[in-house]
């Protein structure tokens, strides 16, 4: 029994194939990279492409959220809510009434961790709602979305916020380390890390065994609730980071920070070969995703489109890249 | 020693007593059949057995070793291992990863190791003779395969007593017997099993003792050798039956009512030439890769066929499409119950009455007691137990929601009955009603083609057709031998020879 190597052998072409689906993306990121080289000189540039990666890492952390959340079976729509919210209510707790605060006076140092915390929170009403009261994933959600944002504009009363002295929350969005942002390499070393966890630990692997057969999950021992209940919550808190990094990046919250991003990071995952009725996809290709939709913008912007039609070419565009993505793989897009 | 014993066990889920006092033990090294009717408690003893749910009272024992506790499942899964009717293998995942699902990483690294799994899941496959490539998707499996790598798995856990429910409910013949040869060596090797099926011939072809439930209590136990299929049949319903009564039926017309002329359908099956008359039942019969369901599934409009034509009293159907099958006079019963046959959620009274949900009120609209008056018809012709024409068809026991699937095929009066695989997982009695459907409406002069492998649902036909490999094989009148028409299903015979 100690040599039954040749089935192995036999399936390793299989095997490649599988793996290249997950690189699936990758064509059509060069064809972005030789048509924006095309559009503007400054494209092709280290300094343009990096541009990209930190203008993506916000959305880049959603993505990986949301992907996590649909491999498990689960959707979760709050996310872009969460952006918004988590920074805001940690800013208005420290901030006085004059710069649109509560007064509270709460140390400048407990604006991160409260952002944080409030990540943790809404992630576990929406398990609580979702997995204990057993409601529809995407209404509940869907109202989570419209609550969290209603609260952020009722403790902001519709105001941006911005505080030149809150290092804590401002630092992540615009520290360099060794050269590069310090959000590119927060987006690239949580990517490594998920991808890792999921592909190579028992508990990751979980995430797939729930999202593809619940009941088998159960039968074979998973604490299907408990997976669930975390991924979601690590989603919310990824939100919240990202709402963080965004602060930072762009110096205040504005009252509809991260408004329709929901769409982009449903349409990186996808467009990435996640699946929304769970247990398959990759966070590499969700990660490819987000990279693609960031060069669509950044060609569009260098291109000089007309800033009114913007969002409907990027729609279009994406509607157009899941159709191909679609007709590529062969396979019923779920 | 005793593989299981479960005394006095009594189980509530509210108002119903799922099972009542019962008890039944394993001897270990025997392949024990438990039979009952649709809701006599089988699947809930499963439960218990399995650790999946709690008994109200009562006892259940190992080999003479109390039951782990329930939270404990690694405990449950070196003692006893089930093959559930519903799958416990993960689509999304490989052979390999389902095989070890939950303890990807083996032997307590941390890091899971796939070229370790993939090597550990061909030993597994290897050492029980599973022709599986371990890296393919699980997906991909055939029913068959995905059994025999649930049986694997189950073994690798070091369990020496499998249940499996109802495996051979999805398979064709051949598969069967592959199965049950595997079941034969694994059994001399040691591994008790116990067996649920609704197939009788099958327990006294596997089994050495059988255990019989009715409405949720223990009716009988005995040695199989020492029971008749009428007494087993008896002990199932608690009334004397004998099955396979010929129903009289008037003589079959002249008139044909389904004409088929030279239909192909890609490597399904090619040149099928069949005339059905008036008042005529036709059995199909063929193993699942014989292209008798395709068959039916064109004739329909389910697929649309490469070549020929298909004509119901002289008009040609429209192909591929079910609307013109059915506007054309065909009722029909699909092969996959729950994929086509019903909607879930829905009442009984709008499931059976679809086909003619246009005839019950007045422009488009539908009126309910109409539609409640048809139903309630049907519910008492196919002795459909339930609460009354508004249950939810989810709510009911698969033998009634075939029933009900059914009472669809006739609700438009067809002129064309086509059924595929009617009576599969449903008990004998219900299968008793469901036969007498078909010959109450072919006695009014219905055409009907049975698709099926059940030799039970082929003998009350006035003829047969075997296909094999895409074409027909033989052709028998009524009063064949099963073992004339199972060799030549198998493609090991003649149709003329003896």
């Amino acid at each position: 029994m100690s040599d039954v190597s040749t089935p192995v052998v036999a399936a390793r072409p299989r095997l490649q194939v599988a793996k290249l689906r997950d690189l699936a993306l990758l064509p059509a990121i060069l064809v972005l990279l030789v048509v924006g080289f095309i559009a503007s000189p400054i494209f092709l540039t280290s300094g343009n492409l990096l541009n990209v990666v930190q203008q993506q890492s916000e959305l880049g952390l959603v993505v990986l959220g949301e992907a996590l959340v649909l491999i498990v079976g689960k959707m979760d729509l709050s996310l872009e809510s969460t952006l918004g919210f988590a920074p805001a209510l940690a800013m208005v707790l420290v901030l006085p009434t004059s710069e649109n605060g509560l007064g509270l006076g709460l140390p400048e140092w407990t604006a991160l961790p409260v952002c944080l915390l409030a990540g943790v929170a809404i992630g576990a009403v929406n398990a609580f709602l979702v997995l204990r009261l057993q409601l529809s994933g995407f209404i509940i959600t869907l109202g989570m979305l419209i609550t969290i944002r209603g609260l952020q504009q009722g403790l902001t009363v519709g105001q941006s916020l911005s505080s030149p002295n809150m290092p804590s929350l401002y630092y992540l969005g615009n520290a360099v380390w060794f050269g590069v942002h310090a959000s590119i390499w927060i987006f690239l070393a949580l990517f490594v890390i998920a991808i890792a966890f999921v592909g190579y630990f028992r508990h990751g692997r979980s995430l797939y065994a729930i999202g593809g057969n619940e009941a088998a999950a159960k039968a074979a021992g998973i604490r299907t609730t408990r997976v669930a209940a975390i991924v979601l919550i690590v989603a919310s808190v990824l939100a919240a980071l990202a709402g963080a990094m965004m602060v930072g990046h762009y110096g205040s919250i504005t009252a509809n920070q991260g408004s329709g991003w929901i769409f982009n990071a449903f349409a990186a995952a996808v467009l990435g070969g996640v699946s929304l009725n769970g247990g398959k996809g990759t966070l590499f290709g969700a990660m490819c995703g987000v990279l693609m939709l960031g060069l669509v913008q950044n060609i569009l912007t260098l291109a000089h489109v007309n800033p009114y039609w913007l969002g409907a070419i990027n729609g279009a565009i994406i509607i157009g890249a899941l159709v191909l993505a679609r007709l590529t793989t062969g396979k019923a897009q779920d | 020693m005793n593989a299981v014993e479960a005394s006095n066990i009594t189980k509530r889920f509210g108002q119903t007593v799922a099972l009542n006092d019962v008890h039944i033990t394993v001897a270990d090294g025997e392949t024990h059949a438990l039979v009952g009717r649709n809701g006599a408690g089988k699947s809930t003893l499963v439960s218990m057995l399995t650790g999946l749910n709690r008994p109200d009272s009562g006892e259940i024992t190992f080999r003479g070793e109390p039951a782990p506790a329930l939270s404990d499942r690694q405990a449950w899964r070196t003692k006893v291992a089930c093959v559930y009717q519903k799958s416990t293998i993960i689509p999304t995942l490989t052979v390999a990863e389902n095989l070890f699902i939950n303890r990807q990483n083996l032997d307590g690294g941390a890091v899971i190791s796939w070229s370790r799994l993939r090597r550990k899941a061909s030993d597994v496959l290897g050492e029980y003779g599973v022709d599986v490539d371990p890296n393919v998707e699980a997906a991909t499996l055939t029913v068959e395969q995905r059994q025999l790598v649930e049986i694997a798995r189950a073994l690798s856990f070091g369990a020496k007593f499998i249940i499996l429910d109802e495996p051979t409910a999805q398979l064709d013949g051949p598969a069967i017997e592959r199965l049950f040869e595997r079941m034969r060596s694994l059994r001399a090797a040691g591994v008790t099993f116990l067996f649920i099926s609704h197939h009788l011939q099958e327990i006294f072809e596997i089994c050495q003792t059988v255990t019989v439930f009715r409405d949720a209590r223990h009716i009988v136990t005995s040695p199989v050798a020492d029971l008749s299929k009428d007494q087993l049949v008896e002990a199932m319903t608690g009334e004397a039956v004998g099955l396979g009564a010929v129903a009289s039926r008037p003589a079959v017309g002249s008139e044909s009512v389904l004409d088929i002329r030279d239909l192909a359908l890609g490597k399904h099956f090619s040149g099928i030439d069949l005339s059905v008359r008036r008042g005529e039942v036709v059995g199909i019969a063929g193993s699942a890769s014989s292209g008798k369901v395709e068959l039916g599934e064109v004739i329909v409009g389910l697929r649309k066929a490469d070549a020929g034509t298909v004509a119901v009293s002289g008009k040609s159907l429209k192909p591929g499409s079910v609307p013109a099958a059915l506007a054309g006079g065909v009722g029909f019963v699909p092969e996959d119950r729950h994929k086509e046959g019903f909607v879930p959620g829905l009442s009984i009274a709008e499931n059976a009455t679809f086909p003619i949900a246009g005839r019950l009120g007045r422009f488009g609209s539908i009126s309910g007691r109409r539609r409640d008056q048809v139903a309630a018809r049907m519910i008492d012709e196919l002795a459909i137990k339930t609460s009354g024409p508004d249950q939810d068809v989810a709510d009911l026991s698969g033998g009634n929601q075939q029933k009900v699937v059914m009472a669809r095929a006739l609700s438009s009066e067809p002129d064309l009955l086509v059924l595929m695989d009617p009576t599969a997982g449903v008990d004998v009695k219900s299968k008793e009603n469901l036969l007498d459907a078909v010959d109450r409406a072919a006695a009014a002069g219905a055409a009907v083609l049975v698709i099926s492998d059940e030799l039970d649902d082929l003998r009350p036909c006035d003829r047969v057709l075997v296909m094999f490999h895409g074409s027909v094989a033989g052709e028998f009148p009524a009063g064949w031998t099963d073992n004339e028409l199972v060799s030549v299903i198998e493609g090991i015979g003649e149709s003329s020879g003896e």
